[in-house]
């Protein structure tokens, strides 16, 4: 499971890339081989073998709206929603066969630790320093989560939107 | 003897009469009841999981934070290698596989005692998967003999505390000291039966921690939570609709939880209701389970893999490198409860009821081994007198067997005093009493002041006995008319007129021989 040799690669990639543009017209750069595709590639991605487009019920988009708390739940923003989700879509198509996820680039590194001893703490002005609002040296806030209430007329059209002054 | 089993464990302990019959007769119902616990434990170390803040428990109101526990921006998490240690110690002794490479993951939810809004957690790829825990099931009062049970460990994972919040009527109040604590999470298999075996099961997991010192298992300190999940269905039917129960205090607390939960759920399903997946809260006072009003019933933790944190190697078999060696810790394992038992049995002949006892409670277990050390003691005399005599003084006095420390040799020189006949049972009781009131002199001593020493010159009861059967005529007649029972009426009398210093074995049979007569 060794991805150093890929990730060496594109970095060579990388720096034949941005020395071409330093030197496009040098002699030099005319020996070297262009890695930049001369004509436009065509994509791979063959649309008839996509899944079905996932259509967005009122439901979800009432709980995406109190998850994320942005406002979304009208036509445009359904719209929008939908696209992106048919646009990741496009990612299933690639074989990802006998290949590990990577999540990270230090996957063979070690993992850096500390002995257990106290290093820190004790500093309690400076963390309460930034709240707006403290009493007898706890931080305050609002009385538990109040989740955001979906509202009646979820789906509005853009009419109605367009006419809302921004 | 078995009264006496009961009261060593505390008064609460002893559930009542109509309780248990209700329970009994649950056996002929068609209900079964499915329960798995999830356990938090706080790792036993001196600073935090991914900083170097203090741990120490009950410190004035945020000072034990550090700028990466109250997230400002710019800090980073550093992993606590003693924390790493503990959790593979842990895994270790209860008998899981240790994984060679885990990751960590945010868990992302809004409180406003995660600053961050995420909990640095190992969902994806824990410490240490499929463990197995061995356990003996024995509440005295309950059972009528312990059985032995199973449960399987699904995972074991290290992960951060949340801070704490008091809630008060319009605003909540945050104290980020908990925040970043080192948390083992164990997650156990829905194998359990009933709240019994949760709190046998809880029990053992606790001598355990105690044992390798990796948890302090303080529940009054919140350094082990349980969460209780439980459902019913007939036999036959597919599981049923389970429910969480938070805010369990104790291990007694956790049994009563889930009977009270097992019940309940019963009951709605009999009266033709459903049981709503929720999460409830146990309310110690009233004995109940409340539903918890401040959970959202949908809650999407968006798991990511922590990019700031790099895959956790340990050295284990032919690799090397790694945080922690896995085979150098399981070297290093003490004896295990389980162990501890096979060898009082083995070398002390304890049976297996006064084995479990000793072990699960730790006085008890030091009491005896500090005993043994110096003398040759019968096991089983030992045993006796420590979970009869010495709790039945205990129990008088209100205590508990963990607040009284109890010289050993004393103890043992006690036992040894009865085991040659110089003193009865009756008094090493009261000499235990004595030196529990604060008596600093030696048993000898105290035995020799007060007149104790056993009576076992045959003359002297022969005419003890007699002074009884003449002062008692009545009783005497009775006896002689066939009313066998009140033998035991004119033992009791001669005892208290030896003021309990007759050997009663003795005195069994002179007594028959002069009624005989």
């Amino acid at each position: 499971m060794n991805f150093l040799p890929r990730f060496t690669k594109s970095l060579r990639l990388y720096r034949l890339k941005s020395s071409l543009t330093a030197t496009e017209t040098s002699a030099a750069a005319q020996n070297q081989k262009f890695l930049v595709p001369q004509e436009p590639v065509k994509s791979k991605i063959d649309p008839k073998k996509l899944p079905p487009r996932t259509k967005i019920d009122a439901d979800t988009i009432a709980l995406l709206e109190r998850l994320s708390l942005v406002d979304c739940a009208n036509k445009q923003g359904i719209e929008t929603l939908e696209e992106a989700i048919a646009f990741a879509d496009q990612i299933q198509q690639v074989d990802t066969t006998n290949v590990e996820p990577l999540i990270t680039v230090l996957e063979d590194r070690p993992l850096r630790t500390r002995q257990d001893s106290v290093t820190e703490g004790n500093c309690r002005a400076e963390v309460l320093s930034n709240a707006s609002l403290t009493e007898e040296d706890y931080f305050v806030a609002p009385p538990g989560n109040i989740p955001l209430e979906a509202r009646e007329n979820l789906l509005y059209d853009e009419l109605q939107q367009d006419n809302k002054p921004v | 003897m078995l009264k006496n089993l009961c009261r060593h464990v505390s008064k609460d302990y002893y559930p009542s009469l109509e309780l248990r019959r209700s329970i009994t007769n649950k056996s002929d119902n068609k209900w079964t009841s499915v329960v798995g616990l999830e356990v938090h434990a706080q790792i036993n170390t001196v600073s935090k999981l991914f900083s170097g803040a203090p741990t120490n428990f009950s410190s004035p109101v945020n000072t034990n934070v550090s700028f990466f526990d109250c997230s400002i921006p710019g800090t980073l998490p550093v992993l606590n290698e003693k924390c790493v240690e503990y959790g593979v110690l842990t895994a270790l002794a209860l008998n899981c596989r240790v994984n060679p490479v885990s990751t960590f993951d945010r868990k992302h939810y809004f409180y406003a005692d995660i600053p961050s809004g995420y909990q640095i957690t190992q969902q994806r790829h824990p410490l240490a998967n499929d463990g197995k825990l061995e356990f003996q099931v024995f509440t005295p009062g309950f059972h009528k003999t312990p059985y032995r049970t199973q449960v399987r460990i699904k995972q074991l994972q290290l992960e951060q505390d949340s801070g704490k919040t008091l809630h008060d009527v319009d605003r909540s109040l945050v104290d980020l000291n908990r925040a970043g604590v080192p948390l083992m999470e164990l997650v156990f298999e829905p194998d359990l039966k009933d709240g019994e075996e949760a709190a046998a099961l809880l029990k053992e997991l606790i001598t355990i921690l105690q044992r390798i010192g990796t948890c302090s298992c303080k529940m009054e300190e919140g350094a082990l939570r349980v969460d209780a999940n439980v459902s019913v269905h007939k036999k036959g039917d597919p599981l049923g609709v389970r429910t969480e129960t938070k805010n369990i205090g104790s291990v007694r607390g956790v049994a009563g939880a889930i009977r009270y939960e097992i019940d309940r759920q019963i009951k709605i399903k009999e009266s033709g209701g459903e049981i709503e997946n929720e999460t409830r809260a146990w309310d110690a006072v009233n004995k109940t389970t409340v539903a918890m009003r401040d959970k959202e019933r949908q809650q999407d933790y968006r798991y990511m893999p922590e990019p700031n944190l790099p895959p956790l190697h340990l050295a284990m078999g032919p690799v090397e490198h790694g945080c922690v060696n896995v085979d150098d810790l399981r070297k290093s394992l003490p004896e295990l409860p389980e162990e501890t038992r096979s060898r009082l049995r083995d070398d002390f002949g304890l049976n297996l009821e006064q084995s479990i006892i000793l072990v699960n409670e730790k006085s008890f277990l030091e009491l005896f081994e500090g005993a043994c050390r110096s003398r040759k003691l019968q096991g089983k005399l030992l045993a006796n007198l420590l979970i009869n005599e010495y709790t039945n003084v205990l129990h008088k006095m209100d205590l508990e067997p963990s607040q009284v420390t109890f010289d050993s040799e004393y103890f043992g020189e006690i036992v040894e005093l009865v085991q040659t006949g110089q003193i009865s049972r009756n008094i090493a009781k009261l000499v235990l009493d004595e030196i529990i009131h604060g008596n600093h002199k030696n048993p000898l001593q105290i035995i020799k002041e007060n007149n104790w020493m056993q009576i076992t010159d045959e003359n002297e009861l022969i005419k003890l006995c007699q002074n009884v059967i003449e002062e008692n005529e009545k009783i005497v007649t009775q006896y002689k008319s066939g009313k066998t029972k009140v033998f035991k009426a004119l033992l009791g009398l001669v005892a208290t007129k030896s003021k309990q210093r007759a050997n009663m074995a003795k005195c069994d049979r002179i007594l028959k021989e002069l009624l005989s007569k």
